[in-house]
């Protein structure tokens, strides 16, 4: 343990980057209830900008979208996902190798190029199914949520291993040995004790998918813009007051599922056999 | 792995190949799911930064060569590549130095208190992305709180919106959590008893930190910078809202190509870069033991 003024020198770096992280954050929370049209002044408070959030016809439609969209895509990547993580934790198979660095690639790869992988890939296969089919398909809500799927199962199986990496295996041979069927086995003992796991990888889920700008943009057509994409638009045109406090009901939906997350990782572990 | 060593009878080959088959097919929804809409899309776009532009600004696939690819010298991307390898260097560095006593600082610390200490550092990194970014938007905006408060110290406006650093502050404001956990990680399974030998060889407390400490902790150092350098690398968010238009990085270059300058081989070319770049980054982060953070 260090001690004397190595230790006060540290604390307030320490300190530092708590402020560096949370200020800038909490003034815009501040900002948003500010009566001034100018984004980073004080002028009064006033609930103007929610009351415009709102009625605002178009943020009231990314918003639907946002919110089907991640889902949908979360519900179908979390049971692929925690598939996957079965099959990795718990089977040796042919090709377990190639699989599990495809796996990884979805979590590494810049979002740009998965946003350009996604556009090129729709353009090709909707021309094709044109061609050989007939019909005409567009991008939209639907490309949008094949593309979150496309990351999020990813995602969702590094939370569920882990889980099942760190999880004592005597309850499921013990279950066997007492002549329960694999299915019984999962789902009175393994589920139950992965379950904390697959509501942490839902909640990262839900997470990157309301969070996703590139991706999404990429992946979308006419009438399936989400709410971070009309955001981000909106930015890029010029800063409003309205931005500020859509912004917050984007940050209050984050910070709601962090404490979901948190809530069901303190379940994870309370229910853990002590073994630190 | 405990593969048996002695011969298995018959009736344990079929129980392991039944096993076999069970995970396969466990596996196999998420599998096929990747396999079409992710390595076959990661597949199109080397086919499409072989092809050529027409003159509709379409795309003809067939006639394969490496034009794309020989325009990656041309002195216009050679200028964007440095730039943003340079700021993401720049924001690498930022961050290890902001990290380093941070992170020593909350594995010194109680179990309890490390805990604690570490959720507030994943709150934010779990805080909606696009908001953290246009929050220093709003900071850095003209008479915005950042300006007023240099007025007030009688250091003058802030201008820095629009301009490098200001990127730079997003990418560090973005990206910190990243290279706080490996490198708390790092240091937190270094073994007590090593720096109180070195104590108790009477090193200094600064010789024993640059003698123990400082080398053990290397691999939470190199993971952590290549999981805050890859991002930074190919960031395009936060450049389109902090950054200006006149010097474009990466991200936003090659997004320019498939929404403005509609030259889809040349755009491809350039994220078959970055992919090459990200999976060589990628297998270092491996090699340093970026797995086991």
């Amino acid at each position: 343990m260090i001690r004397g003024w190595t230790a006060r020198l540290l604390g307030s770096a320490t300190g530092l980057v708590y402020f560096f992280l949370y200020a800038p954050v909490l003034l815009l929370v501040v900002f948003s209830f500010s009566a001034d049209r100018n984004v980073g002044r004080w002028g009064g408070f006033t609930l103007d900008w929610y009351r415009e959030f709102g009625a605002n016809a178009e943020v009231q439609d990314a918003l639907r979208i946002s919110l089907q969209v991640a889902v949908v895509s979360t519900l179908i990547a979390t049971v692929l996902g925690t598939m996957a993580a079965l099959a990795l934790e718990r089977f040796r198979f042919r090709g377990k190798k190639v699989f599990d660095a495809l796996l990884y690639l979805p979590i590494i790869i810049p979002d740009v190029t998965m946003a350009v992988m996604m556009l090129l890939f729709f353009t090709w296969s909707l021309d094709l199914v044109d061609t050989v089919t007939g019909f005409t398909l567009r991008k939209g809500v639907g490309t949008v949520v094949v593309s979150h799927i496309a990351f999020n199962i990813s995602f969702v199986s590094v939370v569920v291993r882990a889980r099942l990496d760190g999880m004592d295996q005597t309850l499921e041979q013990a279950a066997a040995d007492l002549y329960a069927t694999r299915w019984q086995a999962f789902r009175h003992v393994t589920l139950p004790l992965i379950l904390p796991g697959v509501l942490g990888g839902a909640l990262l889920a839900l997470t990157l998918s309301l969070d996703d700008v590139v991706v999404t943009q990429f992946a979308s057509g006419p009438g399936s813009t989400t709410l971070p994409v009309f955001v981000f638009s909106l930015i890029r045109k010029g800063v409003t007051p309205l931005i500020n406090a859509v912004s917050v009901v984007m940050l209050v939906i984050s910070v709601l599922l962090v404490v979901l997350s948190l809530i069901a990782q303190r379940a994870s572990s309370s229910d853990e056999p002590a073994t630190e | 792995m405990t593969d048996t060593v002695h011969p298995l009878t018959a009736h344990e080959r079929a129980h392991e190949s039944a096993e076999s088959r069970r995970g396969f097919l466990l596996a196999l929804p998420a599998y096929l799911y990747l396999l079409v809409f992710f390595a076959l899309p990661l597949a199109i776009v080397f086919v499409y930064s072989f092809a050529t532009r027409n003159r509709t600004g379409g795309t003809d696939l067939s006639g394969w060569n490496l034009d794309s690819y020989g325009r990656l010298g041309d002195e216009i991307v050679t200028r964007v590549v440095m730039r943003s390898f340079g700021l993401a260097m720049v924001t690498t560095i930022v961050c290890l130095l902001l990290a380093y006593p941070f992170a020593y600082f909350v594995s010194t610390r109680r179990p309890a208190v490390r805990g604690l200490l570490l959720v507030g550092v994943m709150i934010p990194f779990w805080t909606n992305f696009l908001v953290r970014n246009y929050a220093w938007r709003v900071l850095l905006s003209n008479d915005g709180p950042v300006s007023e408060l240099t007025q007030l110290l009688g250091l003058g406006e802030t201008r820095i919106l629009f301009t490098q650093t200001a990127v730079v502050l997003g990418l560090v404001y973005s990206f910190l959590p990243f290279m706080i956990l490996p490198l708390y990680a790092s240091l937190e399974r270094i073994d007590g008893r090593l720096v109180e030998a070195s104590r108790d060889l009477y090193a200094s407390s600064w010789a024993s930190f640059r003698r123990v400490i400082l080398p053990l902790s290397r691999p939470g150092a190199i993971a952590g910078s290549i999981l805050v350098f890859v991002p930074s690398f190919g960031a395009y968010v936060t450049p389109a809202i902090l950054g200006g238009d006149k010097k474009p990085l990466l991200g936003s270059y090659i997004v320019s190509q498939f929404l403005t300058a509609r030259n889809w081989p040349f755009g491809a070319s350039l994220s078959a870069v970055l992919i090459v770049v990200m999976l060589s980054a990628t297998l270092v982060y491996f090699r340093a033991g970026g797995r086991n953070l």
